[in-house]
């Protein structure tokens, strides 16, 4: 199987602290690629140098065969790559659906366009719907994004990254500060997404990496120490002590 | 639809000024209210900034600046004709704001306040060293721009500017909701969410500042035309405030607000200068004291409450 | 352009760049630590200048006139952090524009109503005041040597205290991080409180110092400070160091600019053509620097540590 997006050798220091040291990973198509570690790890500073939020110090991106490594932010989310983010990121004074909207908008042409009302572009409404229906969010439409619930929020940023019509998916732990009882229908949306989309996943939840990965690379102090499917990881010596918090 | 109702109001009521001044205040009022819509011009162009982007401008009245000593200076050059002069001071205004929109836009949060105050001064000192142009004495203009005949109706002035403001305040209200308008509003909460869903947000701010420069250079053409003088102080810093009073007064973002704040600022210094010469010492605290006590402005006033 | 008039005009830019550091510094204090942005700073060198004209006409006396305007201006900053300002910390900083702007508007013509608007002339103190040889042919103003004299002294007593003392290291942290001054326990309120009446009380020196060169008028701070605003969006917010380094990098452009860009662009253009965009290119002279510093650093040339703008 082919890479859609790879890292070669990718370096990121804040002074003197080193968060991402020399990792290479990739992800291939069809399948989800778990990327896991303790918290402090440099996994969210990973994922903002995939989207483009900061710029590595040495090493190169590559997504569908192209070099992003210089590309803005926009740039990457244009060519496909979608993220959602650890601390849930939306528009909170807008409506849910119009969240949703502007992530479609996006994918429908220019945005340079000023006098025919948004909400009545058909285009852009039947792309919003479709990705609500398939994150099956499609009740409380027209309340501001800002006071859903915190399990409807990390919905909607999902439902937001489907509707850019991405050819990856980066999410920065969906399931943060979700209760138990949610995190189960949450993992078979996982389970879900990945039948359309290659999906980079960070987590903690580890019966939802183990549920949906098919393979886990264990990242602690920036460095990948292991890489493998998820029952190599689990025996996985280093991995256990390192982050699993198992010191047999 | 509900919002844009008191500005619509106020149409009808500007459009029957001329008439009603007959009866009381002949041209005086004429001319009062010719400055207050020119000022809501200028206004709606600012609110595009504030109300829309979030990005607060402190020196918009550059561009009325630019407009006026465009049509200033073309006709002490002899260059009359209405088009040209929109033409040139188009121009002129889409050139400035690329140049500074460019730099300033960089920055965010209060050193875009400074840079933006900073550039508006530059103009102002830039125009008082125009020494072939009256300086800092200003420019009186011996002759109007000639608009095909247009001026020359009576009340044609006034209902040419009219005209423009209730344009310029429908298409911005289009402009609001259409694609480009979400974009800012959106960028205006989290430019970074709109980077990463695929938004060059730079280049849609630099867009919008565009637009508002172009348009509040239009109503420095229209001042000048109006008061047939233009001078340095029409860009000074203290007119830049002016214009995020208004926009604040009326309230900000709303669809009706810089219209009902540039009649209420008009009418408010109108009033307190018939008061006292020194009306500022009372314009000053009330300027305090709906800052620190009133939110949302005059066009909240007219929206359902909400429970 | 003879060296020595340069030489003038090289003090005359150090001189104003003295003065727009002890107005810029107090301005990137409170706003580096409390994030309040003051328009009505510039109020402040205005009173200064006029508390100083006012008590130099009852007691006769510049030094005693210049301490008591200290304190009457110290007094008037507390008085309107007190009824204004720390009602705004909080708000945004399109609210802390606006009441600032209505504090000017009040104060400018409450300076008209009760002194005039005639301008208003004061002469330094007697041993400081005539001129004092520079070359053969040249005099030079001893006052003015002595403002930047007092103005170094202050410069080199500001860096001291911002980093030898507690409450110089709080106001760095506090520029840099301002919640994790106020979780370590410090009385936040009080902090604010010495460093805005520190910061006025330069302002208002720095106007004390300045009535004997310029004209003392209403509005006489307007100016200044959007130039003090150049001044620290080029040294980068909240840096004291970087404040210092641009107020004398716009004081010698804008002085020299005025002094010298006519005659320069006369080697290029017509004489006529040189005196008309001479002037107006010498008042963007700061302008330019400003956005060229800018463009290619937009946190300013010495961002205060950790701080994004």
């Amino acid at each position: 199987m082919s890479a859609v997006l790879a890292t070669h050798g990718l370096c990121k220091s804040f002074g003197a602290l080193t968060v991402t040291d020399d990792v290479s990973l990739d992800l291939r198509a069809g399948e989800c690629h778990a990327l896991i570690g303790p918290n402090g790890a440099g996994k969210t500073t990973f994922v903002n140098q995939l989207s483009g939020l900061l710029t590595p110090d040495a090493g190169r991106i590559e997504f569908l065969g192209q070099d992003i490594t210089t590309d803005s932010p926009a740039e990457r989310a244009n060519a496909g790559l979608a993220r959602t983010f650890q601390i849930t990121s939306i528009i909170p004074s807008m409506t849910l659906f119009e969240n949703v909207a502007l992530a479609a908008q996006a994918r429908c042409g220019s945005s340079y366009r000023f006098f025919r009302p948004a909400h009545k572009d058909r285009q852009i409404n039947a792309l919003a719907e479709k990705a609500l229906e398939q994150i099956a969010l499609t009740s409380r439409n027209d309340i501001p994004a800002g006071t859903l619930s915190h399990g409807e929020k990390r919905a909607l940023e999902l439902a937001m990254a489907i509707a850019q019509k991405p050819k990856a998916l980066l999410l920065d732990e969906p399931m943060a500060g979700i209760g138990s009882d949610e995190s189960g229908q949450l993992t078979d949306t996982l389970l879900m997404l990945k039948r359309d989309y290659p999906l980079l996943l960070i987590e903690h939840d580890m019966d939802a990496v183990f549920k949906v990965a098919d393979r886990v690379s264990v990242l602690v102090y920036g460095r990948i120490i292991a890489s493998g499917t998820p029952t190599e990881i689990r025996a996985n010596r280093e991995a256990r002590a390192a982050y699993l918090g198992d010191e047999t | 639809m509900r919002a844009a109702i008191p500005a619509l109001i106020a149409f009808v009521f500007l459009a029957a000024m001329p008439l009603l001044a007959e009866f009381w205040g002949g041209s005086y009022v004429t001319g009062l209210v010719m400055r207050a819509m020119i000022l809501a011009i200028a206004a709606l162009s600012l609110d595009l900034l504030i109300g829309t982007c979030g990005l607060v401008s402190f020196g918009h009245a550059a561009f009325l600046g630019i407009g006026a000593y465009t049509t200033g200076i073309a006709i002490t050059e002899g260059t009359t004709d209405l088009a040209t002069i929109l033409g040139i001071t188009i121009a002129i205004s889409v050139l400035f704001a690329l140049v500074t929109g460019a730099i300033s836009l960089r920055t965010h949060g209060v050193t875009f306040i400074m840079i933006t105050l900073a550039f508006g001064q530059m103009l102002f000192f830039t125009f008082s060293a125009l020494s072939a142009y009256g300086g800092d004495d200003g420019l009186t203009l011996w002759e109007g721009a000639h608009a095909y005949g247009a001026f020359e109706f009576e009340h044609g002035l006034f209902y040419i500017i009219l005209g423009m403001l209730i344009t310029i305040w429908f298409l911005l209200g289009c402009l609001r909701e259409a694609r480009f308008g979400r974009v800012l509003l959106a960028a205006k909460e989290n430019s970074t969410r709109m980077e990463t869903l695929g938004y060059g947000v730079f280049g849609y701010r630099l867009t919008a500042y565009v637009i508002a420069g172009v348009i509040a250079a239009l109503a420095g053409v229209l001042i000048a035309n109006e008061a047939e003088f233009v001078s340095p102080a029409l860009s000074a810093w203290q007119r830049s405030g002016d214009l995020i009073i208004i926009v604040v007064l009326g309230g900000m973002g709303r669809r009706s607000g810089p219209v009902l704040g540039a009649l209420a600022f008009v009418g408010l210094e109108e009033s307190l200068s018939s008061l006292t010469h020194d009306w500022r010492l009372i314009f000053g605290p009330l300027l305090i004291f709906i800052v620190l006590f009133a939110k949302g402005g005059l066009a909240s006033l007219f929206e359902r409450r909400q429970a | 352009m003879s060296s020595t008039l340069l030489l003038i005009q090289l003090l005359n830019g150090i001189q104003l760049g003295v003065l727009l550091f002890l107005i810029a510094a107090g301005l990137t204090l409170v706003f580096g630590v409390m994030g309040f942005i003051n328009l009505a700073h510039g109020v402040q060198y205005m009173i200064g200048a006029y508390l100083t004209v006012w008590f130099y006409g009852m007691t006769g006396h510049f030094g005693a006139a210049l301490v008591l305007a200290l304190l009457a201006a110290l007094a008037l900053a507390l008085f309107l952090e007190f009824a204004v300002f720390r009602h705004l910390y909080d708000r945004d900083h399109l609210d802390q524009v606006l009441a600032t702007f209505g504090v000017i508007l009040f104060l400018n013509q409450a300076v008209k109503v009760i002194w005039g608007p005639v301008p208003l002339v004061i002469s330094p103190p007697e041993f400081l005041a005539g001129t004092f040889r520079l070359t053969e042919n040249l005099n030079y103003s001893i006052w003015r040597i002595a403002i930047i004299v007092i103005g170094l002294a202050i410069a080199a007593l500001l860096w001291f205290l911002v980093t030898k003392t507690r409450i110089g290291m709080l106001v760095r942290a506090g520029a840099s991080n301002a919640e994790m001054v106020g979780a370590l326990g410090v009385d936040i309120r009080r902090l604010f409180m010495i460093v805005f009446g520190f910061g006025a009380m330069l302002a208002g020196f720095a106007g004390s110092i300045a009535a004997p060169i310029y004209s003392v008028e209403p509005g006489m701070g307007d100016g200044l400070l959007i130039t003090a605003f150049v001044v620290i969006v080029i040294g980068g917010i909240g840096s004291i160091r970087g404040t210092f380094i641009a107020a004398l990098l716009v004081g010698l452009v804008d002085t020299l600019g005025r002094s010298t860009i006519t005659d320069i662009l006369k080697l290029f253009l017509e004489p006529s053509a040189a005196n008309q965009i001479g002037p107006a290119l010498a008042s963007m002279a700061i302008y330019i620097l400003m956005a060229a510093v800018l463009f290619f650093r937009p946190e300013g040339l010495f961002p205060a540590q950790g701080r994004r703008a």
